[in-house]
């Protein structure tokens, strides 16, 4: 089972890198949830899987094993709360963004921008001398 | 008394959350300032505090320690908390000064605050998924801040700056998951005492993952281009809050794990933090002195001097960290400085454009002296507070032997002066190639720069007492068990 959720986790993860790096910003947006997603189940993964016992101590004291360890559980339903903020963001963010700026290609963006970039003390130098 | 170290939490979001409800724009203002005072108050009583009692510790709720959440204060985590308290305070003023009307109304006092309180949480935290929550906090208040107005330029940076954001968060996820998966640990406390049981290769894996989301937060060579691509954009009030606050929190999670986890093999993860830092130094600074904007100049020096701070860490000797401690502490100070008074030149002439500014010498002779104190300062130059950080720096590497580190840290210190004095060159002594049209200066405005320069040089010439504490934090961080007993020790 390890095994099978590792590859899940190799191949998200290979699909969210792809789409993260791609210019377009919805996909680069999309990447992020898939990415985020892959984190999400590795620490699952790390908690033991499959037909484990509830992490409750019995009466007479003894323990259930193998349980299920409930903390990463917790730490993805943090780790998702948090995502899903950043991802809300994220969309506002992105459509703010395309409404001044008219693009929501990222490597079209800096060409958008009113101000040119500023000449360095360098070109100063080569325009007096032209 | 233990409620001291969560009173840097509880006044930044107390003044934020006022703020926010308070609709009113001058009674926000004054919040502003009373809460950063409020603040820089507390920092100094937590500061005392960790002086004379050693490392302070507290469990939230009572639960006892490895299981409930750990606020722990020692000399690196209380002396952060009190230079960013100066930092808060300092900006304020320039913001009540610079009257920025839209976005005061927008919320800039409590988005200012917030973000100082995910940073105090990140600085005094003692778990480490508590770290990850701490950086969403100040991350989120940032985001909003970077974009605060709405200009093309805030947008277009702010969303290279958000893409980066949540990488490096994802990655610091995944070193956090990984980390409690292989030691059943969160604590940090706990974590170090059973990190040294790993496997090596594991380990050293592990290593380079909070490098790495720990270096794109503290913005290190390779990862540093989004800073320069985003600082810039948003009006100094904000920029110079960013510049002095949050690469630092980046370092100061790489001095808290790599001082208390990863010092097992230390020849192989210290030595590419050694890399890392004479890689930012050189390539920031030479980025720096291609640059013809003063702002994008300054983060670019920003980046550089970064590598200074992982100096002293990568030689991790006493005198080695007293240096990292001292220099984070002093930049912070002194590229806030920088920051507003770039703001500062900005609205005199209208430009921060280098090449068409110029003749502040002759108009605001007053101002180049402001200017040259932080310069100065940044370059290493006595008897600036710089310098004693360079000093103790090169000092270090001496001792310990890593002769490539001190000549690199020595020509860096070079350039950056060549740097400094490019812009005073331009911006000050020269004549301005055609009029300038700068806009109406409300009055103190130069207040809180000349706070911060006069802060720089009273450090240089006064430097015992901050050296002093930096040298215990720096001996609290190389022994690990007086954290570890004063975290799990208390609630035993």
């Amino acid at each position: 089972m390890e095994t099978w959720m590792a590859l899940l986790v190799g191949g998200l993860s290979a699909v969210g890198v792809y789409l993260m790096l791609r210019p377009h910003l919805i996909q680069f947006l999309i990447g992020f949830l898939v990415l985020g997603n892959a984190a999400n189940l590795l620490i699952f993964t790390s908690g033991r899987l499959g037909s484990a016992f509830p992490p409750l101590v019995q009466p007479d004291g003894t323990v259930l094993a193998p349980y299920a360890n409930p903390l990463p559980q917790a730490l993805i339903l943090t780790a998702i709360v948090i995502g899903f903020a950043l991802a809300a963001f994220g969309i506002v963010l992105f459509f703010r963004a395309e409404q001044v700026l008219k693009t929501l290609n990222a490597e079209a963006m800096p060409e958008r921008l009113e101000a040119a970039p500023a000449p360095s003390p360098v070109d100063e130098v080569r325009e007096e001398r032209a | 008394m233990s409620w001291l170290i969560v009173l840097p939490l509880l006044i930044p979001l107390t003044t934020g959350i006022l703020c926010l409800v308070l609709g009113s724009r001058s009674a926000q203002r004054v919040l502003g300032l009373v809460g950063a005072l409020g603040l820089l108050a507390a920092a100094l009583a937590l500061l005392s505090q960790v002086n004379q009692r050693g490392i302070q510790a507290v469990q939230v709720g009572n639960w006892p320690a490895p299981f409930g959440i750990t606020f722990a204060a020692d000399h690196l985590s209380a002396l952060m908390v009190l230079v960013s308290g100066v930092v808060a305070v300092v900006v304020a003023l320039y913001a009540l000064a610079e009257g920025d009307t839209p976005r005061e109304q927008q919320g800039y006092y409590a988005l200012s605050h917030l973000l100082l309180f995910g940073v105090n949480g990140a600085f005094l935290t003692g778990d480490l998924f508590n770290l990850y929550v701490w950086f969403e906090v100040l991350l989120l208040s940032s985001f909003v801040l970077m974009i605060l107005g709405g200009s093309k330029a805030q947008l277009a940076g702010g969303v290279k700056y958000f893409a980066v954001s949540l990488l490096s968060s994802i990655l610091f996820l995944v070193a956090v998951g990984l980390l409690y998966g292989a030691t059943g640990a969160l604590n940090m406390a706990d974590l170090a005492t059973r990190v040294g049981s790993l496997a090596p290769g594991l380990r050293d894996g592990l290593a380079m993952l909070f490098l790495g989301a720990f270096g794109l937060k503290a913005a290190v060579f390779p990862f540093f281009f989004w800073l320069p691509a985003s600082y810039p954009a948003p009006p100094v009030i904000i920029s110079a809050l960013f510049a002095g606050l949050l690469t630092k929190v980046g370092v100061y999670a790489l001095l808290r794990v790599f001082t208390l986890l990863f010092t097992q093999d230390t020849a192989f993860t210290h030595t590419v933090i050694l890399w890392v830092a004479g890689l930012t130094l050189l390539l920031g600074v030479l980025l720096a002195l291609a640059q013809g904007e003063l702002r994008r100049l300054l983060s670019f020096q920003l980046v550089s001097h970064i590598g200074y701070m992982l100096m002293g860490l990568g030689i991790l000797t006493p005198l080695g960290l007293t240096g990292s401690v001292f220099y984070a502490l002093n930049h912070m100070i002194v590229i806030a400085a920088l920051f507003l008074l770039a703001g500062l030149l900005e609205r005199l002439q209208g430009t921060t454009v280098l090449v068409r500014m110029g003749g502040l010498y002759q108009s605001h002779p007053w101002l180049a002296v402001l200017f040259l104190l932080p310069a100065f300062s940044l370059a290493g130059l006595p008897p600036f507070s710089g310098f004693w950080a360079k000093f103790t720096l090169v000092a270090a590497g001496l001792q310990a032997g890593q002769y490539a580190i001190v000549a690199v840290a020595l020509l860096v210190g070079l350039l950056t002066l060549l740097s400094m004095g490019l812009v005073f060159a331009e911006a000050f002594w020269k004549n301005p190639p055609r009029p300038l049209a700068g806009t109406p200066t409300p009055p103190g405005l130069g207040v809180p720069v000349a706070l911060l320069a006069l802060l720089a040089l009273g450090l240089g010439l006064w430097a015992e007492p901050l050296l002093a504490l930096s040298q215990r934090a720096a001996q609290e961080l190389l022994e690990p068990s007086r954290y570890i007993e004063a975290v799990l020790g208390v609630s035993r």
